[in-house]
């Protein structure tokens, strides 16, 4: 009796599955793969700061940025557009996760090397991950002559190094934010009481408009900031505009550098006082080296 | 025990009788090629799912929109984020029936399929010519259908619209195993 029961429901289930409609059996067989979150800022910079996107593998990227003088410098100025800084930079995506850039710019004259590691991406279904992780890594190198001509510094002298951890996540499609924990050394300080070490927390967030504008924010707390000058901690607004291989970035911010030493640690403006410079990052995507597709047909 | 034995035979033969009905793919192809003045763009999908019951001709495909690779990185994302909004519509699905599929055998055959393509959540009935034919342990079908970006209200901003073609020409070869 039991077996008969076994069999007839052994049998049943046979006959359930004939019955199944095609679809759902495309469903059942569908590999069950972890999906991850792309785009959680259109652009490597949220503003300033880098954020947590890298570009993929054989992309390289010619940016090229503009800082402004202030805005409450008035006609006479321009309203700052008389006064410019510029950086533009190569950045390769080595692989899918590394990146390397090399930039220049004109504040200081000083150029910058850097590299940006995706650690964990955000991902939904299997193993699902809330939020992407990236290390970054920079030092800049200052070569103006500002120095007394009796107390050359040396190379080592004119160096700073920054490491961040950059934490973002895409809360929804429309809605991203990251967290970046800063630590910056500077080999040479201007007075005694400058910290060679300083830390400093990075918030940013982008707000989608509409597929191809968006509304970002970023704003970074300098736990201990140099006592040699007036600092202020960084403040940043734009928009990101993206034409098929551009993205354009327009900003406004109270920071007049466009590298991590800069921007974090001598910030001088005060952005509700009126110090804003106005600003962009404007970048062109090429693609070397080209990627493989399998598409070769199989017959 | 000898009942069981009974059973699991019996059990086989109903898996094998379904199995030669009912042919599946994991790894289809699709490909789709824009043309236009300024330039081409194409793009595979080699994980599509494919499956085809030849005792009455029906067939369901369905593929992932993120799954597409292209020669640019930026354009794949692009093509995920602004146009196909794959987060929102991850999924493009067919359902049709082959037209009197008649007996297949080892010479390509001309078949007419009709059904319904879903892309973006939105479905439009859709009328190919494809070719089928049986192969030592399957079912291969092949052929290419035109689709119209604008019946999927894909919406290519105008600095762009001299890129993509308006018409893209979408290449399918599925080549289907037994499926039990």
């Amino acid at each position: 009796m039991k077996k008969t029961i076994i069999f007839l429901a052994l049998l049943s289930l046979g006959s359930v599955s004939n019955a199944q409609d095609l679809l759902g059996i495309l469903e059942d067989e569908a590999p069950k793969t972890k999906n991850h979150v792309s785009s959680t800022f259109k652009g490597t910079r949220v503003l300033n700061g880098h954020s947590v996107e890298n570009r993929k593998k054989g992309t390289l990227e010619f940016i090229i940025s503009h800082r402004f003088g202030r805005l409450n410098l008035g006609i006479d100025e321009l309203f700052g557009l008389d006064q410019s800084n510029i950086r533009f930079a190569f950045e390769h995506a080595l692989t899918d996760n590394f990146m390397l850039g090399i930039g220049r710019s004109s504040f200081e004259k000083t150029y910058d090397g850097f590299f940006k590691y995706k650690l964990i991406r955000q991902s939904t279904g299997k193993n699902s991950f809330p939020a992407t992780i990236s290390l970054f890594g920079s030092t800049a190198y200052k070569t103006i002559k500002d120095y007394d001509p009796n107390d050359k510094p040396d190379f080592n002298d004119r160096l700073y190094y920054t490491s961040q951890v950059l934490i973002g996540s895409k809360l929804s499609p429309g809605v991203s934010v990251q967290l970046s924990p800063t630590y910056i050394h500077n080999n040479t300080v201007r007075i005694n009481n400058d910290p060679h070490d300083i830390f400093a927390l990075g918030f940013g967030n982008r707000i989608k408009l509409s597929n191809r504008v968006t509304l970002n924010a970023e704003y970074y707390y300098t736990f201990n900031p140099l006592e040699s000058l007036d600092t202020k901690n960084s403040l940043a607004f734009g928009v990101d505009i993206e034409t098929g291989g551009h993205v354009f970035q327009l900003i406004l911010s109270n920071s007049i550098t466009m590298i991590e030493k800069g921007f974090i640690t001598e910030t001088t403006g005060g952005f509700f006082d009126g110090d804003i410079h106005f600003g962009f990052n404007i970048s062109r995507a090429f693609q070397t080296g080209g990627r493989k597709r399998k598409n070769q047909s199989r017959e | 025990m000898k009942t069981l034995k009974l059973t699991l035979l019996l059990v086989l033969f109903v898996g094998i009788a379904q199995g030669q009905e009912k042919f599946i793919t994991k790894q289809g192809h699709i490909s789709f090629f824009s043309h236009s003045p300024v330039e081409d763009i194409e793009a595979d999908n080699n994980q599509v799912l494919s499956i085809v019951d030849i005792s009455n001709g029906e067939i369901a495909v369905s593929l992932l929109i993120q799954s597409f690779i292209f020669e640019k990185s930026l354009m794949q994302e692009h093509f995920n984020e602004n146009y196909m909004e794959s987060h929102k519509y991850p999924k493009a699905i067919f359902r049709g029936k082959i037209q009197e599929l008649g007996d297949l055998t080892e010479d390509n055959k001309t078949v007419n399929i009709e059904g319904e393509l879903t892309i973006r959540g939105i479905s439009k009935p859709i009328e190919t010519t494809a070719e089928i034919k049986k192969m030592d342990d399957g079912i291969a079908l092949k052929g290419s259908f035109l689709v119209e970006v604008k019946d999927y209200k894909i919406k290519i901003p105008s600095i762009v619209a001299n890129n993509i073609a308006k018409t893209i020409k979408v290449s399918f070869e599925l080549i289907h195993q037994p499926y039990n």
